[in-house]
């Protein structure tokens, strides 16, 4: 089955999501991620959205699902990217990614990665 | 007689006297009208020729009364055509419906010789006429106003587009100053635009100044916390400025829960309070 | 039973019929599995563009789409969507008919009742699916299946 690629940058992990996930493959996502977190001892997840043009309860659920695990694993995690129009859908939507740390872009994302855990 | 023999011996009428007609009808119209030069003059012309083509056609058909039947299909479309053409050049409803209106006497004119010695069939014919000319020139105001209306919507469309400015203020600091009224489509589009320009500016604190907003109702007030909300989603923050007392107690008074958003009474304090989150302050050089 | 079908409707829901007159080109994609849900957000998006929706409402009807979609396959075991072309004579719009033949929903009112994280709602998101729509019906009875309808028109 295919998997969205995980690229190691020092103690960061970066995924970059760029198809339209079908759940199975977005529970497999959570389950590399949390897996390649201990593997890699990395500190730090970086999830691109930029290119999702859509994001509902279910993938929502497993990037909250999927910051928590970080953090008790002792990661901090941080989504970029999100579009306006998914952002305002969400928001509508009554969802509120509780516990997840948001920026821009993948610049701004490693900048606020690197104040968390120096 | 039949109401298919009016229609043979009107549309007969109109076909005979074509020219005539068309002669009297046109002099009428450049009396009354205002502008009037070659190239107005010669449409005038080609509207009346093709109108009176038409009409003749559509009333041999046979259907006199009602103007929505195919048969009068061609009629409607080239008065829709007139219509709106003269509705962007300017006219006037009056003056187009009268385009109509002024072919009665030129028309009853010929419908009285045509049924000369027959005062009854005379009189209906006029009738039958008299309808048809004010059904049709009621359904040119109809379309004179649909065209007016489109006009009006996309005016408004680019008003809207027109209404968020952008002004950077500092790295990664904008203030978008909200000005005029607005209704619920309107702050929709608004707040969808200051979205994708801090996406657009990479900007961290986005300040929504609404000085220039006379009134805040709840929908508006539920919008500005959305837009909040949806920038947080994307890693952006901001900051609500140039609340009026009037506006503050609206805003109370409505019980909108404003706990979670910085909010100033004025640009430059909320520009102080962004310059600190982002890290930067000011400092006053001693002379 | 409304219409011919090749084979048994699945819940006999009035809502079948609904906006008779301003339907058109009736498509019936089946729910059976995460693929299909994928299949479904690509067509309504696609229909979304042909009748030149805006990208947020583009983009909120699909979610909407989405989510009722895996409700069907979750909590229905599986079934269809109907995507409808609609026209009042003033706008265009979508319609989409989500059918199950499952559980049904015992509690409809707590049902549109808010909340994914908390697990109001009993989690079916069907409160904010409905936020998201111009139109929300929904018909569901017990032991026999639920139907949940959403209209977006063009503004």
């Amino acid at each position: 089955m295919e998997r969205i690629p995980i690229l190691r940058m020092g103690d960061l992990l970066l995924v970059t999501i760029q198809v339209d996930m079908h759940d199975r493959l977005a529970m497999q996502l959570q389950d590399d991620l949390t897996e390649r977190i201990v593997k890699d001892s990395a500190k730090g997840v970086l999830i691109d959205i930029s290119a999702l043009d859509l994001v509902d309860s279910f993938i929502g659920r497993m990037i909250s699902n999927t910051a928590a695990m970080a953090r008790v694993l002792d990661a901090r995690t941080v989504v970029v990217g999100m579009q306006p129009a998914v952002a305002i859908t969400l928001v509508e939507l009554g969802l509120t990614l509780h516990g997840v740390k948001t920026a821009l872009n993948v610049e701004k994302g490693m900048t606020l990665l690197g104040k968390s855990y120096k | 007689m039949s109401m298919k023999d009016y229609a043979d011996r009107i549309s007969q009428t109109i076909l005979d006297q074509e020219a005539a007609i068309g002669a009297e009808w046109l002099a009428q119209l450049e009396a009354l009208s205002v502008r009037s030069n070659a190239a107005a003059r010669e449409q005038l012309r080609s509207h009346c020729h093709q109108f009176l083509k038409s009409f003749g056609s559509a009333t041999r058909s046979g259907e006199l009364e009602n103007i929505d039947h195919r048969s009068w299909d061609e009629v409607r479309d080239l008065l829709a055509d007139i219509s709106s053409t003269r509705a962007k050049a300017g006219s006037t409803p009056s003056e187009t419906a009268t385009f109509v209106f002024s072919l009665k006497q030129p028309l009853f004119a010929r419908l009285r010789e045509a049924f000369a010695g027959d005062a009854e069939g005379l009189a209906s014919a006029s009738w039958v006429v008299t309808m048809l000319l004010d059904k049709l020139g009621l359904y040119t105001i109809e379309v004179f106003q649909k065209t007016k209306d489109q006009i009006i919507v996309r005016q408004q469309q680019e008003l809207l587009e027109l209404s968020t400015p952008v002004v950077k203020l500092w790295n990664g600091i904008l203030a978008l100053p909200l000005i005029g009224t607005l209704d619920s489509a309107r702050t929709q589009v608004v707040m969808e635009n200051i979205l994708q320009k801090i996406v657009d500016t990479g900007a961290m604190i986005a300040i929504i100044d609404i000085t220039g907003v006379p009134t805040v109702d709840t929908l508006v007030a539920q919008h500005l916390m959305k837009t909040i909300a949806a920038a947080r989603l994307m890693g952006a923050d901001c900051i609500i400025s140039g609340i009026r007392p009037q506006i503050a107690q609206t805003i109370v008074h409505l019980g909108v829960n404003l706990e979670d958003v910085i909010t100033k009474a004025t640009l430059a304090d909320a520009f102080l309070v962004a310059l600190e989150r982002t890290g930067a302050a000011i400092t006053i050089k001693q002379a | 039973m409304t219409g011919a079908q090749t084979e048994a409707v699945l819940f006999d829901t009035p809502l079948l019929d609904y906006r008779a007159q301003q339907r058109t080109g009736r498509v019936t994609l089946p729910l059976r599995s995460d693929d299909d849900v994928v299949g479904l957000r690509k067509q309504v998006r696609e229909r979304a563009v042909a009748i030149a929706l805006s990208l947020v409402d583009q983009t909120k009807l699909v979610t909407a789409a989405s989510e009722l979609g895996r409700n069907t396959i979750k909590y229905g075991g599986g079934g269809e969507v109907y995507l409808d072309a609609l026209d009042d004579g003033m706008r265009r719009g979508i319609g989409l008919l989500f059918v199950d033949a499952g559980q049904g929903i015992p509690d409809i009112d707590n049902a549109l009742r808010d909340g994914f994280t908390t697990g109001g709602g009993l989690g079916l998101g069907l409160g904010g699916s409905k936020r998201l729509v111009d139109e929300f019906d929904i018909d569901s009875r017990p032991k026999e299946g639920t139907a949940v309808l959403i209209v977006k028109w063009k503004r």
